[in-house]
């Protein structure tokens, strides 16, 4: 289970406006003939913090991965910062540089320094000046607690490191949305709490965030809204406080004894 | 709990242990002889057999090497000093074929006033390598580019070359040197240039050719620029298709023009005239630099999702890797011929080089999917994730990384191709190894010797190869020490 998350929140740039930042209808995707997601509806806002959970093979990540393409869903819509992501290459090219995403095992490019995957995309994605991508990815990475390594190779770094660079190299871009498919899982306890802190700094920023996670202390404390999904749907979605505390459905319920561990 | 057990497992540091260096690696000649060679009765054995194979070897052949001699007109004039010297019967080494003729081993029929053409392509050719294979490793760099200038100015000296050639050599390799050290990136433009140059330095004639083909890929890149604004893909074909239209028909007539009105031309040297390890560089050089991308691209090619580039990528490849080398140099020699049109004269070397390039490329293609394979999904997804498009994340990404694994399989390639080229004798052109030797040994004087060419080509070879696989080995340790 998660480490209760001790600091204090600060909830002034937190808002969630009307602006709809990502919008799913009716959408469906299959794996050859198993059905993985099942008619998602998902309206998401500008600056909202979504954390969504539940059991394995339950369809979280292939759910987020539709989200920037890097799954491809069947039928229904998704509709990104305005853009419809159908097969236009154009579209899923820009959808891609303005939504981060970060992954479970990291996915650091080895080859190059921290620095330069930090640099990489905003050089030649946004065609930003070398001096002025690098000065920026300086910037976040002091944000994220790492600046001095910035001329060390990822295999260099110890899983949390690695983990806060992934993070940087995702901002470098200027995202307006970040996709999290369990950043803390494939890392040891004392790391967790570092990338936490991490992502909990994002939020007080007012970044819109889709995490999927098992840090239900990170739910609690950050998240607006709590989702729960089973055998590829939706099956519960609310607002951290009422999501643990009067769970409705039975899946839910089951879900958070095993999870919370009692 | 016992007293004695709840003793053992309270335990609290008061003092911190300071860091210790290591302990130096204990050596010593017996010591190191006891651990490898006698460390058990299995290794003993084997040691003393090693010994007892080698000292075969040598008492076989000691006798023969012992025996060289280095300064006859013919083998029977060798044959007749090695039995005055050491007696009737004995056997020796008449090295002196290899005094007589090195030149042609090396040069093939090059006029031989103009030898110091192919080493100054040589020495250039290492100026437009150097900033390629150590772009990071500035020491070594400098040592090469200085040994490679001293080494080419002296050697075009003893070689007869004349003033002017010299001094142009010296411009150009000891600009290098100076260049590199001030501002390395330049060598590149020099490393661009260097294939248009060196052809015109092995073949001579107008120099005009060259300029026109730099121009046309002026004007192609011309008409990339000016069309990339409103469609990179249209803008990449208009430069390409410019560039080749222009190659093809106007090149010719524009470089005889201005030959005409300009004369810029030096001693033409045919074809037929390259011979020896000139021929077998200049095809191995070219098919090594032209066979890498190709063989990156059908790789690729072979990866795709896209069903007509992936069949036409498998059919070739394994079209190709299915056929003998010799094959398709019959094919480049005479059935070439059948297709172009009468009249066309394409030249040979070319035409090999060719035949050669797509072989070495069909398997570099497999070597490098082996590595494309082995990338984790992970580092795809990333790329993606990030917005790269499918060119820029297989180039920033993806083949980076591809080709860091595939680096074994790649030199092993190029050390194959640079051998088969030695294949070329039977198309009739005179490689090192048959061509040449026959060659000499047409001669009365120098008829039946047999071990000493095999000796002298099988040793420049094995000198050639054996860089390869060194330099193979440092770029794959120096990219380790990079990446972790
Ligand atoms: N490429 C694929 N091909 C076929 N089936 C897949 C593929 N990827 C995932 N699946 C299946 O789809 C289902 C949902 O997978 P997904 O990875 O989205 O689950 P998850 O909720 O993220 O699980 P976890 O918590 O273990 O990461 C699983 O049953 C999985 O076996
Ligand atoms: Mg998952």
């Amino acid at each position: 289970m998660s480490e209760a998350i001790t600091r204090d929140i600060d909830r002034s740039h937190m808002k969630v406006s009307d602006e709809v930042a990502i919008d799913i209808r009716n959408m469906n995707k299959w794996y050859g003939t198993f059905h993985v997601l099942r008619d998602i509806d998902l309206t998401v806002h500008k600056g909202e913090r979504i954390v969504i959970a539940g059991p394995s093979g339950s369809g979280k990540s292939t759910l987020i991965r539709c989200i920037n393409r890097l799954e491809e869903h069947q039928s229904g819509h998704i509709v990104v910062d305005g853009i419809e992501l159908t097969s236009d290459i154009k579209n899923i090219d820009k959808v891609r540089s303005e939504v981060g995403m970060v992954f479970q095992h990291f996915n650091l490019f080895p080859h190059l320094t921290v620095l330069e995957n930090c640099t990489l995309a905003p050089i030649w994605v946004r065609k930003v000046p070398k001096k002025q991508a690098e000065a920026t990815a300086m910037r976040f990475l002091e944000k994220v607690k790492i600046p001095e390594q910035a001329g060390k190779y990822p295999g260099q770094l110890s899983g949390g490191q690695q983990q806060r660079v992934a993070i940087a190299r995702s901002l470098c871009m200027q995202p307006k949305i970040m996709l999290f498919d369990e950043p803390t899982s494939a890392l040891d306890p004392e790391m967790i709490k570092e990338v936490l802190d991490t992502m909990i700094e994002l939020a007080e920023e007012g970044m819109t965030m889709l995490c999927v996670t098992h840090e239900m202390g990170f739910a609690q404390a950050v998240a607006n809204r709590v989702i729960f999904m089973d055998q590829g749907q939706i099956v519960e979605q609310n607002n951290p406080h009422d999501f643990f505390h009067n769970p409705k459905s039975e899946r839910t319920k089951l879900f958070l004894s095993q999870i919370l561990g009692h | 709990m016992s007293e004695l057990h709840a003793q053992t497992v309270s335990f609290v540091r008061e003092t911190m242990i300071p860091p210790a260096p290591p302990p130096t690696r204990q050596t010593g000649a017996l010591r190191w002889l006891r651990e490898n060679l006698f460390s058990g009765p299995v290794n003993t054995i084997l040691t003393l057999l090693g010994l007892a194979i080698i000292w075969f070897l040598v008492s076989h052949f000691w006798d023969w090497f012992a025996h060289s001699v280095w300064n006859a007109a013919s083998l029977a004039e060798c044959r007749q000093i090695i039995a005055e010297t050491w007696g009737e019967g004995a056997r020796g080494a008449c090295w002196a074929v290899i005094r007589e003729r090195w030149n042609q081993y090396l040069f093939g029929f090059y006029p031989m006033e103009l030898y110091f053409r192919p080493v100054m392509a040589f020495g250039f050719l290492m100026v437009a390598l150097a900033p390629v294979l150590f772009s990071e490793s500035l020491q070594i760099r400098r040592i090469v580019l200085i040994v490679s200038a001293v080494l080419t100015l002296v050697l075009m000296a003893m070689l007869g070359s004349p003033m002017v050639w010299l001094a142009f050599a010296a411009v150009v390799m000891i600009g290098a040197v100076v260049i590199a050290e001030r501002h390395a990136p330049w060598l590149l433009i020099f490393s661009v240039l260097y294939p248009l140059l060196g052809i015109w330095l092995l073949w001579g004639g107008s120099l005009w050719p060259q300029i026109m083909v730099l121009a046309s890929i002026g004007l192609g890149w011309l008409a990339w620029k000016l069309l990339v604004r409103v469609s990179p893909l249209l803008a990449m074909v208009a430069g390409v298709l410019v560039t080749l239209i222009l190659w093809l028909v106007a090149v010719g007539p524009a470089a005889e023009d201005a030959q005409r009105l300009i004369p810029l031309a030096i001693t033409a040297v045919d074809s037929d005239q390259f011979g020896g390890f000139l021929l077998s560089i200049t095809i191995g050089v070219a098919g090594i630099a032209l066979s890498l991308p190709l063989g990156i691209i059908l790789a690729l090619a072979r990866r795709s999702d896209m069903f007509l580039v992936h069949t036409l990528a498998v059919t070739f490849i394994e079209f190709i890797r299915g056929v003998p080398l010799i094959t398709l140099l019959f094919v480049a020699s005479l059935l070439l011929n059948y297709f172009l049109p009468p009249g066309t004269n394409f030249d040979i070397i070319l035409r090999v080089i060719i035949m050669v390039t797509i072989f070495a490329a069909a398997y570099m293609a497999e070597v490098i999917r082996g590595g494309l394979a082995a990338l984790p999904r992970g580092q795809y997804e990333a790329a993606d994730a990030l917005g790269l498009d499918y060119w820029k994340a297989q180039r920033l990404i993806i083949l980076p990384q591809a080709l860091k694994i595939s680096i074994p399989g790649i030199v092993s390639t190029f050390i194959g191709m640079f051998k088969d080229t030695t294949l070329v004798v039977f198309v009739g052109l005179f490689d090192p190894l048959k061509g040449v030797s026959d060659f000499v040994r047409a001669n009365f004087a120098w008829k039946g010797v047999y071990w000493e060419p095999f000796i002298f080509v099988g040793a420049i070879f094995f000198i050639i190869c054996f860089s390869m696989s060194r330099y193979s080995m440092f770029l794959e340790r120096r990219l380790r020490r990079e990446h972790r």
